[in-house]
């Protein structure tokens, strides 16, 4: 087996041990990104000199016996989030030349132990977007298969941890960034509870929305990953304090001398719901839900107590979803002018001209669709009928979730109703490509958490998700159930 | 690398049909696009009207939910009022955003005149 190959759990391992260097690992890594990078294009930019100086700097660190849980290990973040002193174009041309002289909150807590920052990843342009296609970088192909899409928004972080171009990644989930990618791509992805994780350093979308999360090749790692990475901060208001970690799964292992969050251990006989809404979605792939349903009868056989449940609202979650998103996106993306940072056009003559054509040359079509809705959504006469009316809609998808959790702890859905598509499919049509998002946006707009895990392959080879939804905070649950689907 | 294509633009003949059922005019996306400072050209213009409309169509699905007293959801996390301290800290940072501005003369950003 490759030293890229590894999950963070033996990367660790054989860095303690000594069986391998972080040099090592990190030119392992290095060297998977220069052989695939121009046929999968996960990655905007890669970090070449900057990661092999942080491989050897985390190396003396273990050397010193200083290393904590992700010390050395080698991972990639999104490209829309702001990295020190590393390009953040956030995927869209107005950013090009951007260099942010800080760190987003979660990536310094990475990169204070010792992590590696290995590249940024290739997204839809300010996570604008569901197959990666509106990344003015060129899309994301699925490593599984290079016609098809790798996903969106993440698609490159995705790709890259699929590939095995890094161990592990920090992505963001806005309305499946994370999810969707995740398993076409075959990996594991999280969409924290909102105010799990800071935001601050993350180019915003829409704010009551945005998450910050892992990608990883295990739920081991999933766990790993967000013990370090959780936690208030006071530079994003929007993060909850809480004292005591929300479950056993996040408290157990995750500090490094006792790693495996449950490894070997079977049974956390969780009462599980099945919602009957996801599994009559018009359009649903029947290998997909052939695949979900014997990933349920395993559950059952480990003892899980299997519901049947409804969600009476979860048709109209992707509405509201795509009111609130642009309504919020138009004003997150003024900032986005030309003015302080960026790339500014100066070939106009007034001020005006300076904005509309540094926007029209810097945003893709997608990017400009949103603004232009929520604008539109937002102007006067409007609000009560888009954003107003989406923002109840919501209370009632919320309290479908609430009620559903007095009965059940988690619940279990596929990811998306479909493996990957293909590269230009739904490129030209927004609203089909809104429509990809059905399984997915309920848990986003509730705030609540969402684990994408591995469920297999279609004939075809390529892979299938399945999506564990739990209550609020109550991401460490969701894990244990997601890591007993993993075996 | 290449930017992603651009969905085709339909027929002259085509964008007379659908002109008489989009539920945003090109006119409105001109004002709208106006307003949120992104110059459009008239082949973009269509084609966001178009695709618009068809969005905005699909939003009336919200329609058949009876909100009468729901309160609209703002926020999830059930936080009120988080204070800080108003302490200022000095920021290190000066010369490294200075160094990202577009123009720059005797360490101040320029920028277009806002009076013509």
């Amino acid at each position: 087996m490759n030293l890229n190959e590894l999950a963070i759990v033996q990367a660790a391992e054989g860095l303690q041990k000594k069986d391998f260097t972080s040099v090592e690992l990190t030119s392992a890594c290095l060297a998977r990104i220069h052989e695939r990078n121009k046929d999968i294009n996960a990655f905007i930019t890669v970090c070449d000199e900057l990661a092999i100086e942080e491989a050897k700097k985390a190396d003396m660190m273990i050397a010193k016996g200083e290393a904590k849980p992700l010390t050395g290990i080698p991972f990639a973040v999104k490209d829309a989030i702001c990295t020190a002193g590393v390009r953040s174009t956030g995927a869209g041309k107005i950013l090009d030349n951007y260099t942010p002289p800080y760190d987003a909150t979660v990536i310094k807590k990475i990169r204070d132990q010792g992590g590696v920052l290995i590249g940024k990843n290739n997204c839809d342009a300010f996570g604008h977007g569901a197959s990666n296609e509106n990344s003015m970088y060129g899309p994301v192909k699925n490593p599984h298969d290079l016609s098809k899409v790798a996903g969106g928004s993440s698609g490159g972080s995705a790709a890259a941890v699929a590939d095995n171009m890094c161990i592990y990644a920090i992505a963001e989930d806005t309305g499946g960034s994370i999810r969707q990618p995740a398993s076409f791509c075959g990996v594991v992805g999280l969409r924290p509870s909102y105010g799990r994780n800071s935001r601050y350093g993350i180019m915003p979308m829409a704010s009551s929305l945005d998450t910050v999360g892992p990608l990883t090749k295990t739920v081991e790692d999933m766990a790993i990953v967000m013990q370090e990475i959780a936690g208030r901060d006071p530079l994003d208001a929007t993060t909850v304090a809480y004292d005591e970690p929300p479950h056993p799964a996040l408290s157990r292992g995750a500090r490094g001398q006792q790693p495996p969050l449950l490894a070997g251990e079977v049974g956390v006989r969780a009462r599980v719901g099945v919602p009957k809404e996801y599994f009559e979605i018009e359009g649903i792939d029947p290998e997909v839900k052939e695949i979900t349903i014997e990933k349920i009868k395993l559950l059952k056989d480990s003892g899980c107590e299997i519901i049947d449940v409804s969600l009476p609202h979860t048709k109209y979650a992707i509405a509201v979803y795509y009111i609130i998103v642009p309504c919020e996106d138009s004003s997150n993306m003024a900032r986005l002018d030309g003015i302080r940072y960026g790339v500014r056009n100066t070939e106009g003559r007034t001020l005006y001209d300076m904005y509309a054509r540094s926007r029209d040359l810097g945003f893709p079509e997608e990017v400009k669709r949103r603004i232009l809705i929520g604008t539109y959504a937002l102007s006067a006469g409007y609000y009560d009928a888009y954003y107003k009316k989406a923002q109840q809609v919501r209370t009632l998808i919320r309290k479908d979730f609430d009620d559903v959790f007095k009965q059940v702890d988690v619940l279990i859905t596929p990811t998306s109703p479909f493996p990957a598509f293909g590269v230009g499919e739904k490129a030209s049509d927004p609203l089909a490509m809104y429509l990809a998002d059905v399984m997915l946006s309920p848990a986003s707009v509730a705030g609540v958490p969402a684990l994408s895990v591995p469920a297999g392959k279609t004939k075809a080879g390529l892979p299938v998700g399945i999506q564990i939804i739990g209550a609020r905070m109550d991401e460490g649950l969701v894990m244990q159930v997601g890591h007993q689907l993993s075996f | 690398m290449s930017d992603v294509t651009s969905p085709s633009v339909p027929l002259l003949e085509e964008r007379e049909e659908l002109k008489k059922c989009m539920s945003i005019s090109i006119d409105e996306v001109r004002k709208i696009a106006q307003l949120a400072r992104i110059e459009l050209t008239p082949e973009e213009q269509v084609r966001h009207a178009e695709t618009i409309s068809a969005v905005l169509d699909y939003m009336n699905i919200l329609n058949e939910v009876d909100t009468t007293n729901v309160e609209p959801t703002f926020q999830v996390t059930g936080l009120e009022n988080v204070y800080r301290e108003d302490v200022v800290v000095e920021s290190k940072l000066r010369d490294k955003l200075i160094a990202q501005m577009p123009e720059v003369e005797m360490e101040e950003l320029v920028v277009p005149g806002v009076f013509e």
